[in-house]
């Protein structure tokens, strides 16, 4: 028989499926990197113009909705394309998380049916790839603002900062969910696209909320209950009201009050939610490799 | 000594999922036919392994060895009974690595390494043995997708056998993959037996398990049949009777673990 060198191992003894979910994640933040860049580098594999790409789409997508919504149907607001731009960026941050991060799972399965990875992984770096194409949106925003005058001012970088923490958290949650139910059921990817296209008019985008207040009158503070839309009112406060002649007349007519307590609220909920998604996450993921 | 893997009253059931749209379903319970199928692929399996041991686990197709290695992985966890490890754990599951078919080999190994836990420093240490090893040459930088079966294999195994792991599992390695890459994969995993690392082997092939283990698992239909020495092992599983051609012979001799 062989002579064998005799190994000590100081490790404990413990169940191989280490279990602490986005901590994990946190931790191996290295592999987390390179699951991002993999997304990344997937995104835009074999095309020309690669990364290019991410400041085309934003770009076109801004210039339908300003042709439709504020050329042909009329302008509802001052500025109007900026109004639409800042609402935009956000929900698309939002869309395309919740959308990505459905599929993160499935896409990943050659990896999760192989190898011991914390699951959670896949649908955090889906929503790191998303913030990392809010970026070109951002600049143009920001370009476009500085063009017609505007300076940024430390409320709305709070504000737009908030919007996009709620944003980012609440997707991140509503993506872990999802990417776990996805493997059981396909429709849930069919429901995310549903729901998607909810969003776009669910929220101060097209439209100014004072049409919302106005129309709906005591009934809209019920509006705000949905935290995309708060997202975009903050969004709009930290682009849009200062490009405005009067932004302190604008923000009083086209903002709700105590908009950044309500902001702080939804951030509040959001993280329960992410708790939450975390807990259902645990359930679903002990039958994921098997069902892939 | 040091208990390096625990199984115990380790039970699996999978669930064999003959409907799945509402359509599929509402039909089929129209018809009084069952909507779904469990079986258990591993039943009340008990072992334990000391650091250092090496263990060949044997069986026929389907008995429920990569089920167990998964089990052991932490890929899976059990419907009852409990696993517990020591230490790090690397190695290959099913055959083949959990490569992304569009990434090239040099991303590939970076990925495949984070996942098996290595840092990047570690990983950039020791980049060069594993393209070394894999022997890849040129198509290092070309996706792992356009890589011949031996060439996917070779780069699986390669990263995996430099993992500085306390327990290294082998399911099948060594099913595809010429005769030179056959031989080096032994050389190298005799290696790990000798560092003191627990060795898990999977193989169908009783000569490379009688020269690479000091103990056999069988497992049949997902229960443990047989644990103990090698040698009654093989006795056990009618893997030595005569009649045996010299082809045959020369798998026996290298595995040909299909
Ligand atoms: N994810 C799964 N879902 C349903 N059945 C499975 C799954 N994985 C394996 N099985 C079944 O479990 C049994 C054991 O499989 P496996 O552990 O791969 O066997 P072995 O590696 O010994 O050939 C087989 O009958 C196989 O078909
Ligand atoms: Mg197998």
């Amino acid at each position: 028989m062989a002579e064998t060198a005799n190994r000590v191992v100081e490790a404990p003894l413990v169940p191989p499926s280490g279990n602490s979910g986005l901590l994990e994640v946190f931790r191996r933040r290295y592999l987390l990197k390179l699951l991002v860049r993999r997304e990344l580098s997937a995104r835009y594999q074999g095309s020309f113009l690669g990364i290019f790409w991410s400041y085309i789409q934003p770009a076109v997508r801004l210039g339908m909705y300003y042709v439709v919504f504020a050329v042909i149907m009329g302008g509802r607001t001052e500025n109007h394309a900026i109004h639409i731009f800042a609402g935009l960026v956000i929900v698309h941050y939002f869309t395309e998380t919740f959308g990505a991060g459905t599929r993160s799972i499935m896409a990943n399965k050659g990896l999760i049916k192989k190898m011991a990875v914390p699951r959670e992984m896949f649908p955090v770096a889906s929503m790191l790839v998303s913030a990392y194409h809010v970026v070109p949106g951002m600049l143009l925003l920001t370009g476009f603002c500085v063009a017609l005058g505007w300076s940024p001012d430390l409320v709305g970088v709070g504000a737009a900062l908030l919007g996009f923490a709620i944003v980012a958290v609440l997707g991140t949650a509503l993506a872990l969910v999802f990417s776990a139910a996805n493997v059981y059921f396909r429709d849930f990817g069919n429901i995310v696209q549903t729901l998607t296209q909810i969003v776009t008019f669910s929220v101060p985008m097209i439209y100014p909320y004072s049409m919302v207040a106005d129309r709906f009158g005591a009934a809209a503070p019920y509006y705000l209950l949905n935290p995309v839309a708060e997202a975009v009112l903050l969004f709009q406060r930290g682009f849009w009201t200062g490009t405005t002649n009067d932004p302190a007349a604008t923000e009083k007519t086209d903002l709700p009050d105590h908009l950044f307590l309500i902001g702080f609220a939804h951030l509040g909920a959001a993280l329960v939610v992410l708790v939450l998604a975390q807990m259902l996450f645990w359930k679903l993921e002990k039958k994921i490799p098997e069902r892939l | 000594m040091t208990e390096s893997i625990v199984v115990e009253n380790v039970s699996k059931q999978f669930t064999l999922r003959y409907h799945r749209t509402i359509k599929q379903m509402s039909v089929a319970a129209a018809r009084g036919h069952k909507l779904s199928e469990t079986f258990l692929a591993l039943d009340d399996v008990s072992f334990r392994v000391e650091q250092g041991e090496s263990i060949g686990l044997m069986g026929l197709n389907g008995s429920g060895k990569s089920t167990l290695l998964k089990l052991i992985n932490g890929i899976m966890t059990p419907d009852s009974g409990k696993v517990l490890t020591r230490g790090r754990i690397a190695g290959l599951i099913a055959t083949g690595a959990g490569f992304h078919r569009q990434l090239t080999g040099r991303e590939n190994i970076f990925l495949n390494a984070a996942v098996l836990g290595m840092s990047e420093a570690e990983t950039r240490r020791k980049f060069d043995d594993i393209v070394e090893f894999a022997e890849v040459g040129k198509r290092l930088d070309s996706p792992v997708g356009q890589y011949s079966s031996g060439e996917f294999a070779r780069l699986g195994f390669a990263v995996a056998i430099h993992v500085d792991s306390d327990i290294f599992l082998a399911d099948e390695v060594l099913a595809v993959g010429d005769k030179p890459f056959k031989q080096k994969c032994m050389q190298r995993m005799q290696e790990v037996r000798k560092s003191g690392r627990t060795l898990f082997y999977v193989s169908h092939a009783a000569a490379s398990v009688q020269k690479m283990c000091d103990r056999v698992l069988v497992l049949e239909k997902g229960k443990l049949g047989f644990d103990g020495d090698v040698k009654a092992g093989i006795r056990y599983l009618h893997y030595d009777e005569p009649g045996e051609t010299a082809e045959e012979h020369a798998d026996a001799e290298l595995g040909a673990d299909v």
